[in-house]
């Protein structure tokens, strides 16, 4: 449908009160100073803490005139790894397709479907060394962003680091930390 | 998913009471009642809008599976003896 | 200043450019950003506003009469519920030729229960006496309140109107907006100043009994300025694009109907999806275009019926409907087209309610649909498409 056009479309899935919503606009962003149009939306139900959360980003070279929702991502970002058992994360995803997780470090992922790239990142861990967050519950938003950032080659990490200083609220300054970190420490993994 | 509009009944019908949706993860923050300065003048468990609160021989015990932190029990309470902590302190 | 924002926060950039005076509003789904950010504005300084805070959409449309009664530039935003509970104030404040312009964000009405968009709630206001635009865009929703200020407080029009913006695929959506200079709106909007307005030092009465001898001549003069309202919209558009560089069509915003076979009336997002399979299609040689319907209010006859000159079918994609009738779009297009010795053929869909996703199978599925009936010369429906169920699915 978008022939010569580059429409790259990227899911985030995470829980309420993770800022799922604010990953997807930190993206939007990013894209968005690197000269990108840029939408991104959410898709929730009710809003609670702990329920299933997902959002969405579009990127594309010309203005993004489709309004229906994703359904075949390039991309899929997992904010809770907790969401691997119950949703399928991998939906529509494309051949090919490119899956970063949020995943403990030294803890192996459990059996996944061959034909897509996967990166794991310990975000919680980085956020939590970062003091991002309660101890309890450390935000990983903008670490993951930063992994994204890695896996992704298409924005800059340092349009990324930019566009986290802007929307985060308080501890710009680790939050970033967190996001340059997080970009060092993603790695690809052979499933 | 559906299988057809005529699997439906005229209007949706819930048979779970929303007794079972368990709003407690709302919360950001919680209330802590002090025993020894409360009152028992039941004042917080006629303001609670979820009804979270029992009455135990006349002292407040409040259900955190349910409670959203709204907070007005720790307002309304004559004895200030509700405080609101935030969640994972 | 181009930034990246919701369709919400560019309904609040829109009245803060637009200066309005007094806001009255209540909190729903989805709509609350839009206040939220207003009160930001407004305790920052920001903005030169009084913000009212009510206990209901009732009272809020109430205080929005009261307020532009005293010469007041006025703003709100509503949805669903919130719209339909405001309905007898509505019908208030065209009556009494309120220039008040007010966001509202398109959502179901219930029983279901449901919070994301379909055109139930501002369709079932048609009758009020607003003008009503349906926006595909972010940009639209901020262009269009700015617009709509000026095109209301004409002397002509003195009419109020409802700018729509899809419930989660607007409201929520974050893309590219353009926020115009402060300098600039001042310029192409001036201040509202009526000549007749509520004042401390001249008591009058507004909006009193009329005996049925006077009552129709009211009316009358509401029709009137409903009906300059058409030219004084193209008028404001044309200003509004010598100075901002930004347009949207007029009543109907027509994309590839020139030499179109077929083409598709629908309003609001998916009106953005939809060119995207116009064009998907006219690469395989398939004459296919978009009138998009940017006004219910007033509705745009005249483009409708020197359209259906030049095609075959007219499809009409309702996102909501009337029961025990059709689409409302469908009827409203059938009623234009009446007294036209030369007819094209029009059949009805109704799609995407309560949120459904209106996606591009479904706009192609219409299309085959359409051409495939104009054809056979059979048309039938209205057709309710993606219903489970049913044959016709066309995800």
């Amino acid at each position: 449908m978008n022939q010569g056009a580059i429409m790259i479309e990227v899911r985030f899935h995470g829980r309420g009160g993770q800022g799922v919503v604010v990953a997807s606009e930190v993206l939007a962003n990013a894209a968005f100073r690197e000269g990108f149009e840029v939408a991104s939306f959410p898709f929730f139900g009710v809003e609670r803490r702990g329920a299933p959360v997902t959002a969405f980003a579009r990127l594309d070279t010309r203005p993004i005139r489709l309004r229906s929702s994703i359904y075949e991502p390039d991309y899929v970002v997992v904010l809770d790894s907790s969401l691997m058992k119950g949703v399928d994360l991998l939906e529509g995803l494309k051949a090919g397709g490119h899956v970063l997780i949020n995943y403990p470090d030294g803890k192996s992922l459990p059996a996944l479907p061959s034909g897509y790239r996967y990166y794991t990142l310990d975000a919680t861990s980085i956020a939590a060394e970062h003091m991002i967050g309660s101890k309890v519950a450390p935000i990983v938003n903008t670490a993951i962003m930063g992994g994204f950032a890695r896996v992704c080659d298409l924005i800059s990490l340092e349009s990324m680091l930019e566009s986290i200083r802007d929307k985060a609220p308080v501890k710009k300054d680790a939050n970033v930390a967190a996001a340059r970190a997080a970009y060092d420490r993603t790695k690809e993994v052979v499933v | 998913m559906t299988k057809s509009y005529e699997d439906i009944p005229l209007t949706p019908i819930s048979s779970v009471p929303s007794t079972m949706n368990k709003t407690g993860l709302w919360r950001v923050f919680y209330p802590v009642v002090d025993f020894d300065k409360c009152t028992k003048c039941t004042l917080c468990w006629k303001f609670c809008p979820d009804a979270a609160i029992q009455l135990v021989d006349g002292l407040p015990v409040i259900d955190l599976e349910f409670c959203k932190g709204c907070g007005i029990c720790a307002n309304e309470c004559p004895a200030k003896c509700i405080t609101m902590v935030k969640e994972g302190e | 200043m181009r930034k990246v924002m919701t369709g919400n926060y560019a309904s609040a950039y829109g009245a803060k450019v637009s200066r309005a005076e007094v806001i009255a509003a209540y909190p729903i789904t989805p709509q609350t950003s839009i206040v939220e950010k207003l009160a930001e504005f407004v305790a920052a300084g920001e903005m030169k506003a009084k913000f009212i805070p009510v206990e209901s959409e009732h009272s809020a449309m109430a205080a929005c009469v009261s307020a532009s009664i005293a010469g007041a530039r006025t703003y709100t935003a509503t949805s669903s519920h919130g719209l339909t509970l405001m309905h007898e104030v509505l019908m208030w404040a065209s009556g009494a030729r309120l220039p008040i312009v007010m966001t509202n964000v398109s959502r179901a009405m219930a029983p279901p229960w449901s919070v994301w968009a379909d055109h139930m709630d501002s369709v079932a206001q048609r009758d009020t006496g607003w003008m009503q635009f349906f926006c595909e865009s972010n940009q639209e929703v901020l262009d269009t309140i700015i617009m709509a200020y000026k095109i209301c407080e004409s002397e002509h029009v003195m009419l109020p109107a409802m700018i729509i913006e899809d419930a989660f695929i607007l409201s929520h959506t974050s893309e590219p907006v353009d926020v115009p200079d402060q300098d600039m709106v001042d310029s192409f909007l001036p201040e509202y100043d009526p000549a007749v307005k509520l004042e401390v030092g001249n008591p009058m009465g507004f909006g009193s009994l009329v005996r049925p001898d006077q009552y129709m001549e009211f009316r009358y003069k509401a029709m009137k300025a409903m009906e300059s309202a058409r030219e004084r919209i193209a008028s404001v558009e044309d200003e509004f694009r010598r100075t901002f560089g930004r347009s949207y069509g007029g009543l109907l915003d027509e994309y590839r109907c020139e030499d179109a076979e077929v083409v598709l009336i629908v309003a609001g997002s998916a009106a953005g999806t939809t060119r995207e399979v116009v064009d998907s299609m006219r690469d395989r040689g398939i004459r296919v275009g978009l009138a998009r319907l940017r006004a219910l209010r007033p509705f745009p006859q005249e483009e409708l019926r020197a359209l259906a000159n030049r095609v075959r079918g007219i499809a009409v994609l309702d996102r909501s409907y009337t029961f025990g009738a059709a689409g409302a779009f469908y009827t409203e297009t059938c009623g234009s087209l009446y007294p036209q010795a030369k007819r094209p053929f029009v059949k009805n869909y109704i799609a995407g309610l309560g949120g459904r996703d209106i996606t591009p199978g479904i706009i192609e599925g219409i299309f085959s649909d359409m051409i495939d009936a104009t054809d056979r010369g059979e048309v039938a429906g209205p057709e309710w498409v993606d219903v489970a169920g049913l044959e016709r699915r066309w995800r």
